[in-house]
């Protein structure tokens, strides 16, 4: 599998703070790449750095192969970037916004009909020539995805895309960036939200202080805490717990019991069993996978500060 | 493909910088020409009887070329600057620094449209005033050279401001501390051999004066410095603020 972005021995310093210290890593082309880290991680320098708003210090970033600093402008072309913030042209409407960033990549009339395609892909179109300040937010941010693909990147950079929109519109989003990344786009994909990331991506790196804490596919990450949770509610209040499930309770509330269980020593059934032989009745019952929040906390932890 | 020149890339911001004014005519067209025209009838009314500054020419009609180049200058740098603060205050000017543009294209799309907005005004005060004026046309040419200069460099001027302001209030003070007080001191009302000695020596030191004078030369055919001298200083400082505006943009652009 070819590489969609390289990161090699990446430095970058703001002042007295060392946003960067060394990344090093691969996206491959096709992938879902999440980028997960707490505030101040460094995962905004690492992306102004890759589209050519910062410049690293030290190391080096190639975008399908080309450096985006020696060869900045094919680079350039080969990466759509949605910012974080909400920004926007107040003295255009959404056609003329997605004419100008389609010609200022050198791309004239023969664009026009991709540019349709997109106002209707992302249900635009009946807004297409209204000014951008009388659409809403959710408007807007379809409007910045728009603007990101006007050249047809085959990288396309999501910084925190779902920050502070309504779940119908993070449905929607969500459902778009599946649909580009099945359309063959390397999709690079920052998140606060941990469930999005969950979801969405098959790739993950997670950042703490500038540095990589690790990059995984989602699988071995979420391998890597191989626990569950088990709610049990039994039929009453007061009982003498099997000595076999001691260990495993984390905690007791009247007839409601919480058990951590390891994915491959604990089953379900034993527990079950072990309660039944203690002459206990179940009357209710759920459990909770776990997560990737709980990997990322751990991870956070074992780096340094929590998030 | 890094080097070469993206010839649409430019077009489209210089374009789109254009439409950006032209969207708002009242506010950077109409606006400083009648500020300009309420100049010429106030002072015009009160001095015309009263000064001759160049042998036949009567004071309103010394006076317009003054007021062009006095508005050509703010105006154009107006443009760049306030565009530019904008878009940074807005954010939106990230649009721009995402894509394949190098700095050379960003700012040449900047200061052309800066001339733009700087001749139209001209040209609108001109085209009034002379309803009114009597007005030569000495040397053409000149004319055309000295506003397109002018233009450009505060344009450049504008770029230069534009990013490093990081506040409104910053630009203001830019403009209302230096643009305005050196346009208003270079000529523009009176000619600079009607001033104390010392004061005739200071306002060689301003190049907006060189601006004015070889403008109102294109005009008349007189002036109060060789029309060579406003050229050279005229393109000094045009070259000075195109390489000082480039090392900002290219700054800008990481």
């Amino acid at each position: 599998m070819t590489t969609a972005i390289s990161i090699q021995q990446v430095h970058k310093r703001f002042a007295a703070v060392q946003a960067l210290r060394g990344i090093s890593m691969e996206v491959p082309q096709g992938a879902f790449f999440g980028l997960l880290g707490p505030n101040g991680a460094g995962k905004s320098t690492l992306i102004s750095i890759m589209a050519g708003l910062a410049r690293a210090d030290a190391g080096a970033i190639r975008v399908m192969g080309h450096n985006v600093v020696s060869a900045w402008r094919q680079s350039r072309h080969a990466l759509g970037v949605v910012p974080q913030e909400l920004v926007y042209d107040p003295f255009f409407s959404v056609r003329e916004v997605l004419r100008l960033q389609s010609g200022y990549f050198g791309l004239g009339r023969g664009n026009e009909a991709w540019i349709e395609e997109l106002l209707e892909t992302l249900s635009l179109a009946d807004k297409a020539d209204a000014n951008l300040q009388a659409l809403s937010g959710g408007m807007k941010r379809r409007v910045l995805i728009a603007q990101a693909l006007v050249h047809r990147p085959e990288v396309v950079v999501l910084d925190e895309p779902t920050a502070g929109v309504d779940v119908e519109l993070r449905q929607a989003l969500w459902h778009f960036a599946r649909r580009l990344h099945r359309e063959g786009h390397t999709i690079l994909l920052t998140t606060h939200y941990l469930e999005e990331a969950e979801s969405l991506c098959d790739e993950i790196a997670i950042l703490n202080h500038g540095q990589l804490v690790t990059r995984d596919s989602k699988q071995n990450l979420l391998a890597r805490y191989p626990w569950r949770t088990l709610h049990i509610t039994v039929d009453r209040t007061s009982f003498q717990l099997p000595e076999a499930l001691v260990p495993l309770l984390t905690s007791a509330d009247d007839s409601c019991l919480t058990f951590r269980l390891h994915r491959e020593r604990d089953t379900i059934g034993a527990v079950l069993a072990a309660l039944q032989a203690a002459g206990l009745t179940v009357v209710d019952l759920s459990t909770e996978e776990v997560g990737l929040e709980e990997v990322f906390l751990r991870l956070i932890g074992q780096s340094g500060e929590g998030p | 493909m890094s080097a070469g020149f993206n010839g649409r890339g430019f077009w489209t911001l210089f374009t789109k910088e254009v439409r950006r004014f032209l969207k708002v005519t009242v506010q950077t067209v109409l606006t400083p020409m009648v500020t300009a025209l309420l100049y010429l009838l106030v002072f015009g009314q009160a001095l015309e009887a009263h000064v001759e500054v160049y042998p036949g020419i009567g004071y309103s009609a010394f006076l317009i070329p003054g007021l062009m180049m006095m508005s050509i200058i703010q105006n154009a740098f107006a443009n760049s600057s306030s565009s530019l603060i904008q878009s940074k205050m807005t954010g939106n000017l990230v649009f721009v620094l995402l894509a394949p543009i190098s700095s050379l294209e960003f700012f040449a799309a900047f200061v052309l449209a800066a001339v733009v907005r700087g001749l139209l005004v001209a040209l609108a005060v001109y085209a009034v005033a002379v309803l009114f004026v009597d007005l030569p046309l000495a040397h053409p040419w000149a004319i055309a050279v000295f506003a397109v200069i002018g233009s450009a460099t505060l344009g450049a001027l504008g770029v230069i401001a534009g990013i490093w302001a990081d506040k409104y209030d910053q630009l203001a003070g830019f403009q209302n501390f230096f643009i305005l007080p050196l346009s208003f001191l270079s000529g523009v009302f009176y000619s600079i051999h009607s001033l104390p000695g010392v004061w005739q020596q200071i306002s060689h030191f301003n190049p907006f004066f060189y601006l004015i004078d070889g403008f109102r030369w294109g005009f008349f055919g007189q002036s109060d410095s060789s029309p060579v001298l406003s050229l050279a200083v005229g393109s000094g400082f045009l070259a000075l603020m195109i390489a000082l505006a480039l090392a900002r943009v290219s700054r800008l652009r990481a």
